[in-house]
């Protein structure tokens, strides 16, 4: 989130970061009707339709390039709020983008462990060779580059995404390959997920509409499998789930698993008298 | 005494297509399901409260309590919401499963849902995660084809829709009021509580918001039953779970074992230490648990062990930083990190976490002045607990923790830039050398 940032809040920035007040651009695609029924379709998805907001702004992104004003206005006509509240939706997720966006999305991660373990080098190799800065395109308009934060992939640092999609371990000779190929127009498939398309046809599939590449690419990658192979390896596993089949309990006896049910609840409810009441918010992440 | 990994729900990554329904079925998928259609939603709740599962996404929660809280009487529709949003710093977990084997977390949706009486679930996933958002989509669409989701389940019955929703990239999300404010189509900014989401969450309904662990160790809870969950971790931290190691370790990855493992064995397990690194610190659960360090190797990674050692086990993300890491430069990073995610909602994080970056900012280029060190101390502690969500809490934990174990390092920042203490180079995943400066590339 770049709002409520005062060390990158002065006058000029706050205006450009409001949506309504950038120009519609004349050569973006326009909000056609097919667009306009796949808008509320997503709408019709939810108990109540303002819960589609965020994947109708994917989508708005994936037709227009960008969240427009014509996109803004659209989507608060379809769900009856003003633009003003749709703004600021789309000015609170990093994943909105205000200005035209280049063909392919590369994000680098550099938070601490990533940057750590070359993070911080391949985004300023990359900054180098693509002539950009932090959340900028290339002339050419073919990457926009920009230093994401943690993408969950930490046990395959350093992370460099393309359009949300997995590039591990890589090195700055390994990251000026992958732009250049993307440049050149070549096939490029990440590791742990499917082909590249654009940052646009990502969008889409993430409003919420299949792309028929689920199949491509592995179950996991190999960092995600190590404990799993130590395992196989020493034949080590869990106990087995068969063993008390039948009732769904488990326990030896009827008797020993009341008993241990008995302690469990009793100790569950110590433990939720020791919390303190906002414990139950999941209180970091998740 | 059960083997040192117990990979339940790592047990079928490595299947050839593992996130089709056909796989998933055929290492017995989908059998929890069928058993859980037998058994009445109170038999539910109470199995999961019996099992002594614990909330897998940070706070560690009991996951059949929390379910209990949902009010009988209420007129609205109860909703479960599972917590995708997997962001914390050094966090790994959520999106492997899900991309792996997201029946898993598919079936475990369909059975929490019967066990609280929702007949709406969303699976709201971070938006960064592509491939995992097509896998999910996937899945679900083939359960209902399958008929484990949709209208009268199995003939049970039972009916429940399931929603995958992409988020938009956004940290704070995963705070469980902010994403149900985030699900509701607004900005993710946290709610006050009370009313607990249990009372008054999606759409002012009882709600339950778990993490995606949590919800996919379900399955295999309703089919080896409470002794046999029991039967792994320790006495109050039951069951297994995954440990992520990450950083200057031989083998980062997943790690499947009981609650109550130690680092010193995950890193036996993980070949060590990269060559010639020693551990310098480390993270138990994310970059919000306060730091620990080699004095720590012993501690049993479950809820209360950690807890002991004064850190919190968090998301098991153990972040392994070895001797050429400066503490300063990954404090500052985590700390920008904490500022750039803050929602804004709330002073003291969103005033508190600019100010501590202009200070750690100068101490990582030797630029440090006297009193800094205290400032950051106060600063934190006008944060911890006074902040509106745990977001302000986390954003102090690697700095108090971190002046604790490495004064001198902070100190050092009065007069040397961290790049020269400990030059970046060396901390690489492609330096070549790590205890010979000179041989590092650059």
């Amino acid at each position: 989130m770049t709002t409520n940032d005062p060390a990158q809040s002065p006058l000029p920035d706050s205006v450009d970061g409001m949506v309504t007040q950038t120009p519609t651009d004349p050569a973006d695609t326009p909000i056609g009707p097919t667009t306009l029924a796949e808008l509320k379709e997503l709408a019709g998805r939810y108990p109540q339709a303002r819960s589609a907001l965020l994947p109708m702004l994917h989508l708005v992104q994936s037709v227009q390039g960008r969240v427009t004003t014509e996109g803004i206005e659209t989507c608060a006509r379809i769900l009856d709020l003003t633009e003003a509240e749709v703004s600021a939706v789309a000015t609170f997720y990093t994943m909105y983008k205000r200005r035209p966006m280049g063909t392919h999305h590369v994000g680098v991660c550099t938070n601490t462990l990533c940057a750590v373990m070359g993070g911080d080098e391949i985004f300023e190799r990359l900054c180098g060779h693509l002539d950009v800065g932090n959340d900028e395109t290339t002339a050419d308009g073919a990457i926009t580059l920009e230093r994401v934060e943690c993408n969950a992939a930490c046990d395959f640092a350093p992370v460099v995404m393309v359009n949300w999609e997995f590039f591990d371990q890589q090195t700055p000779e390994s990251a000026i390959d992958l732009v250049e190929r993307l440049r050149a127009g070549e096939r490029v498939a990440s590791p742990r997920g499917a082909q590249i398309t654009s940052w646009r046809e990502a969008e889409r599939v993430l409003a919420g509409f299949e792309d028929g590449r689920v199949d491509e690419g592995p179950a996991a990658g190999e960092a995600s499998l190590a404990g799993l192979r130590i395992a196989q390896e020493r034949g080590w596993q869990a106990p087995s789930l068969e063993e008390d089949s039948g009732t769904g309990r488990g326990g030896e006896t009827k008797q020993e698993a009341a008993a241990e049910a008995d302690t469990q609840r009793a100790e569950s409810e110590t433990v939720a008298e020791q919390s303190p009441a906002d414990v139950e918010g999941g209180a970091d992440d998740d | 005494m059960t083997d040192t990994l117990t990979p339940v729900l790592t047990a079928n990554w490595a299947d050839d297509r593992a996130w089709t329904l056909a796989a998933y079925e055929n290492q017995g998928g989908y059998q929890a399901l069928r058993q859980a259609l037998q058994m009445t939603p109170d038999e539910l709740v109470t199995l999961v409260k019996d099992s002594g599962l614990r909330g897998r996404g940070g706070a560690g929660f009991p996951t059949g309590m929390k379910w209990s809280f949902i009010p009988k009487d209420n007129p609205n529709p109860t909703y479960l919401v599972v917590n995708a949003d997997e962001s914390e710093p050094g966090t790994c977990k959520d999106i492997p499963l899900m991309m792996a084997s997201p029946h898993t977390l598919v079936e475990g949706v369909i059975i929490a849902s019967r066990a609280i009486e929702a007949r709406q679930a969303f699976i709201y996933v971070r938006g960064e995660v592509l491939h995992v958002v097509r896998r999910l989509r996937a899945a679900v669409r083939e359960a209902y084809e399958a008929g484990h989701v949709g209208t009268d389940i199995h003939g049970s019955g039972m009916d429940l829709d399931i929603v995958v929703h992409a988020g938009a990239g956004a940290y704070i999300c995963g705070e469980e009021t902010a994403l149900l404010d985030s699900l509701e189509g607004r900005r993710g900014q946290p709610r006050l509580r009370p009313p607990f989401p249990a009372v008054a969450g999606l759409y002012a309904s009882p709600t339950v918001i778990n993490n995606v662990e949590s919800i996919a160790s379900v399955p295999a809870i309703v089919r080896g039953g409470v002794s046999w969950f029991g039967s792994m971790g320790t006495e109050k931290s039951k069951g297994h779970t995954i440990y992520s190691l990450s950083g200057h370790v031989k083998r980062p990855g997943q790690y499947e074992a009981p609650l109550g493992i130690t680092l010193r064995e995950l890193l036996d397990l993980s070949g060590g230490m990269r060559e010639g690194a020693e551990l310098k610190f480390w993270t138990p659960g994310g970059s919000s648990t306060p730091i620990l360090t080699a004095e720590h190797l012993d501690v049993p990674l479950d809820y209360e062990g950690v807890s002991a050692a004064g850190s919190m086990l968090g998301t098991k993300a153990l972040q392994i930083f070895d001797q050429t890491t400066s503490v300063v430069r990954c404090v500052l990073r985590w700390t920008e990190f904490y500022k750039h995610e803050s929602c804004g909602k709330c002073t003291p994080c969103r005033e508190g976490t600019w100010w501590m970056v202009q200070i750690l900012r100068r101490l990582d280029r030797g630029e440090g002045q006297p009193g800094d060190i205290e400032t950051l101390l106060d600063l934190c502690d006008n944060i911890l607990g006074r902040s509106f969500c745990a977001l302000g809490d986390g954003a102090t934990s690697p700095i108090t923790s971190a002046i604790r174990y490495f004064r001198e390092e902070f100190e050092a920042g009065m007069t040397t830039p961290s790049s020269e203490l400990f030059p970046p180079s060396r901390s690489t995943l492609f330096a070549t050398t790590v205890l010979a400066g000179e041989g590092a590339t650059s």
